[in-house]
């Protein structure tokens, strides 16, 4: 009896961009780009994972959700393997990612301005004249202001919209 | 990947990535004691989301160490089954919470060596290392940021609050020295291009710490006098505290899970 051919991989990409972030359900595992790798060896689909923050509790889920998902659609020989490098940076949230982030009612990541541990750029931001623009995914109003730059899970920092007075989460770069 | 390409003493090996490990655990343990504590909602926030990045980073460090040491060991085995005289962590971040600006204080002093630390280890020989370090070195730069932020707010604040902030620094002081001492196991890796040589991180410590304490109007003490041992496994009585409260559950019901 013949076997049937294994999924073909741009099939199986297609079904883990089915695959919500289950902190942000709003954007898929391969929107957030943390699925660096997928191959077959043999007859095992092996997928690669990097993790967002070392820390981020949702990393397990992630793998749970991953496994159960591509479980459904029938690969039965699955392994999960961990890449820290490259470390993850918020550059490769995909564009469609950051409209539906958007829509969601998180500002995106402005690329190029994570934190980089000199500070150089403190004084200005205490100050009050950073030049980070932040628009409101509520109203369009880049008069925003920054609360704290952390926030409801680690990923994210919280901002606030002078405009319409609604406060929202910024994606932070990192 | 194995570490057989770097030659170096496994066992000083072991030792110098529980000093990694430790330090972020103990840290990340006492800051997250704040949880539900904070003065206002955002710092709450912002401590726990701390504490999250320095256990995340602790289960790179001490995984590797358990992979280094060949006996099996996770980093939870490491975690709540030693006893304070295995641990490796500097003997500042043991340093209980006391108030608000205690802890920011002790996070900042302990933030601007962890950032060059880390920016240091990102040209490791063994590449384990080196991609710990640049995935912890994105998160730390945000902790350094807000603490050095905080600091200086707090110090350049009100007459309470700068007052606070100068007991603060002139009681953690004498605990920073210790970072910077190289004992055998730090040669060992310095020798073996693993890490850097713990006296060289002291110049841009200093640079640091001296450029946020003049905007934080806070006086550096004198530094004379500098307290010494966590490295070694001699601790002050604070992490036996600690280590009651984290190591419990896993004492009392030993495997336990979710
Ligand atoms: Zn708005």
């Amino acid at each position: 009896m013949a076997t049937p051919a294994p999924p073909e991989l741009a099939q199986v990409w297609h079904w883990l961009s089915q695959v919500p972030d289950p902190e942000i359900p709003a954007i898929s595992l391969t929107d957030l780009g943390i699925i660096r790798d997928v191959q077959w060896q043999g007859d095992t689909l092996v997928v690669t994972v990097t993790p967002t923050y070392s820390g981020c509790p949702a990393t397990t889920v992630i793998n749970l959700d991953i496994e159960a998902a591509l479980r459904s659609h029938g690969v039965e020989k699955l392994r999960l393997e961990r890449r820290l490098s490259p470390p993850w940076t918020t550059d490769w949230i995909t564009a469609e990612g950051r409209d539906k982030l958007r829509a969601y009612g998180i500002a995106p990541p402005v690329d190029g301005t994570a934190a980089d541990g000199r500070l150089a750029g403190r004084i200005a931001r205490l100050a009050g004249t950073s030049n980070l623009v932040i628009a409101c995914p509520h109203c369009g109003s880049t008069a925003t202001e920054r609360v704290s730059q952390f926030g409801s899970t680690p990923c994210k920092a919280s901002w606030r919209c002078t405009a319409c007075l609604e406060p929202f989460d910024y994606f932070k770069c990192i | 990947m194995t570490g057989a390409a770097v030659a170096v003493d496994q066992a000083a090996y072991f030792d110098w990535l529980c000093r990694m490990g430790d330090n972020c655990l103990i840290l990340g343990h006492r800051v997250s004691e704040w949880c539900g504590h904070s003065p206002v909602l955002e710092e709450d926030i912002a401590l726990a989301n701390t504490a999250l990045d320095l256990i995340g980073q602790t289960q790179l460090w001490l995984g590797l160490a358990g992979e280094v040491e060949g006996k099996g060991r996770t980093a939870d085995r490491l975690a709540y089954f030693r006893d304070a005289a295995q641990f490796r962590n500097v003997l500042l971040v043991e340093r209980p919470n006391g108030d608000f600006g205690t802890t920011l204080m002790r996070q900042f002093l302990f933030d601007a060596w962890h950032m060059e630390m880390l920016r240091a280890l990102q040209r490791s020989a063994d590449p384990r290392v080196a991609e710990i370090a640049a995935k912890a070195a994105k998160e730390v730069a945000y902790h350094l940021e807000r603490s050095a932020d905080l600091v200086i707010r707090l110090g350049d604040g009100t007459e309470e609050s700068h007052a606070r902030m100068q007991k603060a620094l002139d009681a953690l002081y004498p605990y920073t020295g210790e970072m910077f001492l190289a004992d055998a196991v730090d040669q060992a890796m310095a020798e073996a291009g693993i890490a850097p040589d713990p006296a060289d991180l002291r110049a841009a410590w200093d640079r640091t710490v001296g450029q946020v304490m003049a905007e934080a109007t806070l006086r550096l003490p004198d530094g004379s006098f500098q307290h010494r041992g966590g490295k070694t496994g001699r601790h002050t009585e604070a992490l036996g505290f600690i280590l009651a409260d984290m190591q419990f559950l896993q004492r009392a019901y030993p495997g336990g899970v979710w």
